[in-house]
């Protein structure tokens, strides 16, 4: 019987002690892992709780990033809750068997601290390796700060093990920003967070012998197309089962998540689309443009970015004359994630904003509350003419020559 | 020719006939049971006495992927189940380390069979789908001679 924990009311942790901590609350019977920079701390956090006797699980030392998550294909397939933890490269290689969770649709919590993806190298945070998974069949959650890491991480196990789901689950953070960045955390009590989440229900469990079952199975053209459309439609409707979790949660901790994070939206005239700890920063810069400018300046953040909050985006920002979608990942001959995701929802609306992208923060750059402040002013540019008075797609904290490209088309 | 213990159930269907159902009723994740009941004893059972479900590869049959397939003459064979070891789909049926034959279900006619058997000569050759078995044994070679060495 694993021992507990005496935590205080008020713990100081950092992003990655915060989700080691919540996957020890959760009682994850298998870690398989290959740590990697920025993430290591969290699975070196489960093991020493293993080790010390606060866990009742195992820990599974593989050789690679592929071989770790081959290990929790296995573990979950096999009955067990499951988690583990990996960044960009490790992500990488990971990734030929996120599409295979996903399609066995094994309820597995992956912790990515989001980081740079080479070439060049580079252990900095940036989203490369989170948008590299984005078609893989995960549901996304994005934590902007340590708290929520925890948070979240709690709600994933929920989310992604409920029987209308049964899909893998990964909880972003901002490598070093958040994983690195002690802060302040209110976490539940053992017991408290191990009823949040609940026991493990296994489904379909290999390990259930009266009941053998084959995971893997080929299918060509003839079955292939059924069971995506099928895993597709359960990853679109899991968003009814996560708004329930987060509804749970905030009656038991006060705290709030939603889908579509919104702040100062009510009356806001320009908005930044954005993810990650870049969140607050433009909470900051536009709290301090209406105060200082009076400029009414809005943020909006999917907490969720897969599922993609399409219909919330769309309400969001029907009323809003310019928006600028803030992508922190090498757009690679197309613009940003966020840019399409966004544009994609407000194409089908009556008054379609003005959209714009920055690429910002690659491999870690900084992004700084006067510049959130310098993009939201140009917006607000857009706003007052009515047209797009930049180039589409800007490079933001970019040293040479200004880079940009495609302008509005006004015939 | 459906060799040696097959059932009613064994091999019915052609890999690929089954119902083309739609994306609402595959299974989720692609997870297909082997059994429609649970059953408490499957270690216990042989393949013959399972209830296999439809989506178990023991009810479809790969017969028509052959185009040569092996024969099995049991006065050569030594019982060694090297052939049983080897085959890759589990199509070589041996009861208490004897040897019965071959279930033609399931046998892809790849010849690993043929290939490791250390009889002289083989117990199990190839002949084309179409031969009979009688006249494929009618006309086995005999044991071959050792060539001496200078």
């Amino acid at each position: 019987m694993a021992e507990k924990m005496e935590l205080n009311e008020i713990e100081v942790w950092d992003g990655n002690h915060a989700a080691a901590q919540a996957l020890r609350q959760a009682q994850v019977d298998v870690v398989a892992a290959y740590p990697i920079t920025p993430s290591t701390p969290i699975v070196e956090g489960y093991g020493a709780f293993m080790a010390n006797g606060y866990i009742d699980g195992e820990f599974v030392m593989v050789e690679s990033e592929h071989a770790a998550m081959s290990g929790c294909v296995g573990a979950s397939a096999a009955g067990g809750r499951v988690a583990t933890a990996t960044s960009s490269q490790g992500f990488m290689l990971m990734i030929e068997v996120l599409y295979q969770a996903s399609g066995m649709r094994l309820p597995i919590v992956l912790n990515v601290v989001n980081r740079a993806v080479a070439s060049p190298l580079n252990v900095r945070g940036d989203h490369g390796d989170m948008y590299a998974g984005r078609d893989s069949g995960w549901i996304q959650l994005d934590a902007f700060n340590a708290q929520e890491v925890y948070d979240l991480n709690l709600c994933a196990f929920k989310i992604g093990e409920d029987i209308n789901v049964r899909l893998p689950v990964m909880v972003h953070q901002d490598g070093f920003t958040t994983s690195h960045t002690a802060q302040n955390i209110r976490p539940l009590s053992d017991d408290e967070a191990y009823a949040f989440v609940g026991d493990f229900k296994p489904v379909d469990e290999m390990l259930d012998f009266s009941k053998a079952v084959t995971y893997g199975a080929q299918t060509e053209e003839d079955w292939h197309y059924e069971h995506k459309a099928k895993q597709h439609r359960a990853l679109m409707d899991s968003y009814t089962v996560i708004d329930r979790v987060f509804e749970e949660f905030e009656k038991k901790t006060g705290r709030e998540y939603k889908r579509l994070e919104t702040y100062m939206m009510d009356d806001a005239e320009v908005a930044i689309v954005a993810l990650g700890a870049t969140v607050e920063t433009c909470i900051l810069a536009a709290k301090q443009l209406r105060e200082e400018e009076g400029i009414k300046a809005g943020v909006v953040a999917p907490r969720c970015i897969r599922p993609f909050p399409f219909n919330e985006m769309r309400d969001v920002l029907a009323n809003v004359k310019a928006v600028a979608t803030l992508d922190h990942s090498a757009p690679m001959g197309a613009m940003g994630m966020l840019y399409n995701e966004v544009a994609g929802a407000m194409v089908s609306t009556q008054d379609r904003p003005l959209i714009t992208n920055f690429i910002y923060g690659l491999g870690g750059r900084d992004f700084s509350i006067n510049e959130a402040k310098r993009i939201f002013r140009e917006q607000k540019g857009h706003a007052d003419v009515g047209y797009i008075t930049t180039e589409i797609q800007q490079f933001s904290g970019l040293r040479g020559p200004k880079l940009g490209f495609y302008e509005m088309k006004r015939s | 020719m459906k060799g040696v213990l097959a059932t009613d159930k064994r091999g019915v269907r052609e890999l690929g006939a089954e119902e083309m159902v739609g994306w609402d009723e595959v299974t989720q994740g692609v997870v297909l049971p082997s059994f429609d009941q649970p059953i408490g004893n499957a270690a216990l059972l042989r393949p013959e006495e399972r209830a296999y479900s439809d989506f178990n590869s023991y009810t479809a049959t790969v017969a028509s992927w052959r185009v040569i397939k092996p024969v099995y003459n049991r006065d050569i064979c030594i019982d060694c189940q090297n052939c049983w070891v080897w085959c890759p789909d589990t199509s070589i049926i041996s009861r208490d380390k004897q040897m019965l034959g071959i279930d033609y279900d399931h046998c892809k006619g790849c010849g690993v069979c043929v290939e490791v058997c250390p009889t002289n000569p083989k117990s199990l050759l190839m002949f084309a789908e179409a031969e009979a078995p009688e006249d494929a044994l009618a006309k086995w070679p005999e044991k071959k001679k050792k060539e001496k060495k200078d």
